[in-house]
């Protein structure tokens, strides 16, 4: 029998490794009981920032998708409604996170980044329930409420992140 | 494992001095006022003015909330019973089987919305001005 082999590198396995992390995460947030369907922290973006800090916008993206992949597994939740919410929300706060690297480093650290990527995370996510999921209006109460929940969450994970860069330093 | 008491501690003026930079406070501040803006607009509170009745994908009707009235809807599966009164709509009677519409009880607020998917009937109250134009293209 031929032996088959995929080649892996350091790349792949420090990949692994973080998205471990974050599903790790993620699996923790999970089971926190949240007063409303969609308001969590979000703990699992704080290894999407640092990620994106220590080694980059590609590897910040494999692990932020990966996690999603992966924790919709284990959730049972694989293909469902949530995992695409979860996904279109990692998706579009990785758009928001690459436009977000580009600002001047000297003025704006972690938590504009991670402000910014909370917001793109509910704005990718409201704007699929609006088109796909619930094609009305209606959802437009809730807006107010989940952005509030986005820049709370969103400041304090980039206060963890940046406490986590600092002292790493 | 994870505690919220001591995630919330991260909140601590040291660290924020210590790592919030001013590009951050800019970010920050828009973020607040773009809040501020939403619940302003998005949560008016502002009392309703008008119901308007959908039926499929066309506007059946628009009344007045300032009345007393019952008015039947033809739907796909039925008859559909919807009453104004005292500047509320509800549905009060529906075909279908789950009923959702009908337990979603009064509607008051500009910006609210009872949706029968079964029947393909559906109310949405609107101030004098619709608060979220923007938002429907």
């Amino acid at each position: 029998m031929k032996n088959t082999h995929i080649q892996t590198t350091v790349d792949d396995h420090r990949i692994a490794k973080l998205a471990a992390f974050a599903i790790l995460l993620h699996m923790v947030e999970a089971v926190i009981p949240s007063p409303l369907p969609g308001v969590k922290p979000g703990i699992a973006n704080i290894v999407t920032l640092y990620v994106l800090y220590q080694y980059g916008f590609a590897t910040a993206a494999w692990v932020s998708i990966l996690r999603v992949f992966a924790s919709s597994l284990l959730l049972g939740q694989f293909l469902s409604p949530t995992f695409i919410l979860s996904l279109s929300g990692a998706v579009v706060s990785l758009a928001a996170l690459w436009l977000a690297m580009h600002l001047p480093k000297r003025y704006f650290g972690p938590v504009s980044l991670s402000i910014l990527a909370a917001f793109g995370h509910i704005a990718g996510q409201l704007l699929l329930v609006r088109f796909w999921l619930i094609p009305h209006a209606g959802v437009a109460y809730l807006i107010p409420v989940f952005a509030s929940a986005a820049l709370f969450f969103g400041l304090i994970n980039g206060l963890i992140t940046a406490k986590l860069l600092y002292n790493k330093r | 494992m994870f505690n919220l008491p001591r995630y919330l501690k991260l909140l601590n003026p040291k660290l924020i001095t210590q790592h919030v930079l001013s590009g951050d406070w800019l970010v920050l501040i828009a973020g607040l006022l773009c809040v501020l803006y939403l619940f302003q607009t998005l949560w008016s509170g502002e009392h309703a003015a008008k119901v308007q009745i959908r039926l499929g994908d066309k506007i059946y009707a628009t009344y007045s909330l300032n009345q007393q009235r019952e008015v039947h809807v033809h739907g796909k599966l039925g008859d559909a019973v919807i009453v104004i009164a005292q500047g509320k709509a509800r549905f009060s009677k529906s075909p279908c089987t789950t009923q959702y519409c009908v337990h979603q009880g009064w509607l008051s607020h500009a910006g609210q919305a009872a949706i029968c998917l079964p029947n393909q009937i559906s109310l949405e109250l609107m101030g004098d001005a619709k608060p979220y134009d923007a938002l429907n293209y």
